[in-house]
């Protein structure tokens, strides 16, 4: 059980691929004006990464390892395809506002860096879990970045929910001030990059606290460390 | 007899941080004051709040860095940061926009940076930048020269523009912003812009009342008064003459060049250097010894880009003025210009 439980604490905080691994930045920078939008992308590239890290893990054995990574990359292409189909046939609003984002998923390297670190030397089932909770790690940081975005940008919550999750969930819109005119800089691009920047460096803020209360106490149990990756994008 | 052995520089001018920023904020007086006669006191308003808003944010951040906080702040520079930003905001503009620049300024573009000295952007600059971007609308409520709209503002008024977007009489920003018929006065560069757009030549768009004989109307005055406060700076050796001829001198040749070729299409050389923020950043914003380049040459160099980049982004940009944005990246290109300009060691080949 310890392994998945060090895949779960890899995947949402110490490894985190928004905040750690600092993948998959085009994305993460590019639809994080709003939850919905951030959700969207999030949910999509955690589908995806569920099922190329199963696939991939299947059929483990029997990829040649020269050629590994055209396999990787045409498995994980007709996925991202069949996620755009899905979306462009359900949540079709989402699907336009997203845009190109979708198709890019082929190209986010958190979905190839998974496969090539994880899912290629792992058995089925922790790849799967592997690649469920990488992708809600990068979702939560895509949707927590979203909401700073969306009140800093236009002082609302979960604005269009309704395109993601049906006409109901109009009414989860959240006004947290009014204001006629819209903080311009948060919705744009260096918005993005700003509060990145205070994600991360709140991300250190907690990891130096939570280290120096480590210290405090004495040292029960150290945890294995299954992997070491460095993996480029 | 022993000789006590310290280390270089042995000739000390006495000149500190302080009394440099103290030397630049009196510079600034002559244009403050022009400003002032010409545009009503919003600037004056706006300088009080952007001067006050820095230096409470830079003593927030000094204690949350565990720094020492007075003989910091005595340093002046956050002050002049907050000087620069009240300058260069509209004097019509809702009091929170130069409180949220300067809080931005200080906060984000100088402290997350590592403070005085360690930020390579020009802080009152990304601040600007940040608001022009953010609130186009709020930033360019320039007031029109009382003599286009015919009634002079009290201080009174002014004051509840700025803090309620209303005069005491129920006028509005852009009310006040009409001349006698009603139209809509934008400032001399941007009615300059939008004219070239619609096809009139430069001759036709200077005819109108914004205009005067070296740039616009009030515009020109300023930019003198900045002028001669540039001129005390280099005088009392302030700053050194190196970034405003290269960037004077930039705007000049490139800006002649054009209306050789095209001189009912672009604004004249004179028009360019009297326009806008021209020597207000010439003297003061493009010479912050932090963010500028440190070699000799390498000034000229910055000096020059900066003011061709000003003529470029004003002739085919999308905004009137472009001050801001060339300073910034001139500010980017520092490192490569320093590494490619450094002075020959005596002695070396």
């Amino acid at each position: 059980m310890s392994q998945y439980r060090d895949i779960i604490y890899q995947g949402l905080w110490k490894n985190n691929p928004g905040l750690v691994q600092v993948l998959g930045l085009c994305p993460l920078l590019a639809v994080t004006a709003t939850v919905t939008n951030a959700m969207g992308l999030g949910f999509a590239t955690l589908l995806v990464l569920v099922a190329s890290n199963t696939t991939i893990s299947l059929i483990r054995e029997y990829v040649p390892k020269e050629i590994r990574i055209p396999i990787f990359v045409m498995i994980i292409a007709s996925f991202v395809t069949t996620v755009q189909l899905l979306m462009n046939a359900y949540v079709y609003e989402l699907y336009q506002s997203l845009g190109i984002f979708i198709p890019l998923i082929v190209t986010n390297c958190i979905i190839i860096g998974r496969a090539e670190a994880f899912a290629s030397r792992n058995k089925v089932l922790p790849s799967a879990a592997d690649g469920f909770f990488m992708g809600l790690g990068f979702a939560s940081v895509l949707i927590v970045l979203g909401a700073i975005r969306e009140v800093l940008g236009q002082g609302t919550l979960f604005d269009g929910m309704d395109l993601l999750l049906g006409d109901w969930a109009s009414v989860l819109r959240i006004e947290v001030f009014h204001s006629d005119t819209s903080f311009l800089l948060a919705i744009l691009a260096p918005g993005a990059f700003i509060g990145m920047g205070f994600l991360m460096a709140l991300k250190h803020a907690i990891d130096a606290q939570l280290d120096k209360r480590h210290k405090a106490q004495p040292v029960i149990e150290t945890e294995p460390v299954v992997e070491t990756e460095s993996s480029t994008s | 007899m022993a000789f006590r052995l310290a280390s270089s520089p042995h000739n000390h001018s006495g000149s500190s941080t302080s009394n440099l920023m103290r030397t630049v904020i009196l510079a600034t007086i002559p244009g403050i004051a022009a400003q002032w006669y010409f545009f009503g006191a919003g600037n004056l308003i706006h300088i009080v709040l952007a001067c006050m808003a820095a230096i409470i944010t830079e003593a927030v951040f000094l204690k949350l860095r565990k720094q020492p906080i007075l003989s910091r702040i005595q340093d002046n520079s956050a002050l002049l940061t907050g000087l620069l930003i009240g300058i260069s905001i509209p004097g019509f503009a809702p009091w929170w926009i130069s409180v949220m620049g300067a809080v931005f300024a200080i906060s984000i573009a100088k402290q997350l940076y590592g403070g005085l000295g360690q930020n390579i952007f020009n802080p009152a600059m990304v601040a600007y930048v940040m608001l022009l971007v953010s609130f186009p609308l709020q930033m360019t409520t320039w007031p029109p020269v009382s003599e286009i709209t015919g009634y002079e503002l009290s201080l009174w008024d002014i004051f509840n523009v700025i803090f309620t977007g209303l005069t005491l009489d129920g006028h509005t920003a852009h009310q006040l912003m009409q001349n006698i018929d009603g139209i809509t006065m934008a400032t001399p560069l941007d009615t300059m812009k939008n004219g070239l757009a619609m096809g009139n030549t430069v001759a036709e768009i200077q005819t109108k009342e914004q205009f005067s004989w070296l740039s616009g109307l009030g515009w020109e005055w300023i930019n003198l008064a900045f002028l001669a406060g540039g001129v005390y700076l280099l005088s009392k050796r302030a700053i050194l003459w190196y970034i405003p001829v290269g960037l004077l001198g930039g705007l000049f040749v490139i800006s002649f060049i054009g209306y050789l070729w095209e001189p009912d299409s672009v604004g004249s050389p004179i028009f360019h250097l009297f326009s806008g923020a021209t020597m207000l950043g010439a003297f003061f914003i493009a010479t912050d010894p932090v963010s500028a380049s440190t070699t000799p040459k390498g000034r000229l160099i910055f000096g020059a880009l900066i003011g061709m980049l000003v003529y470029i982004i004003r002739t085919w940009g999308g905004y009137p003025d472009a001050f801001a944005f060339a300073v910034l990246l001139a500010n980017m290109c520092v490192p490569l210009i320093d590494y490619y300009t450094q002075p020959r060691v005596y002695g070396h080949k």
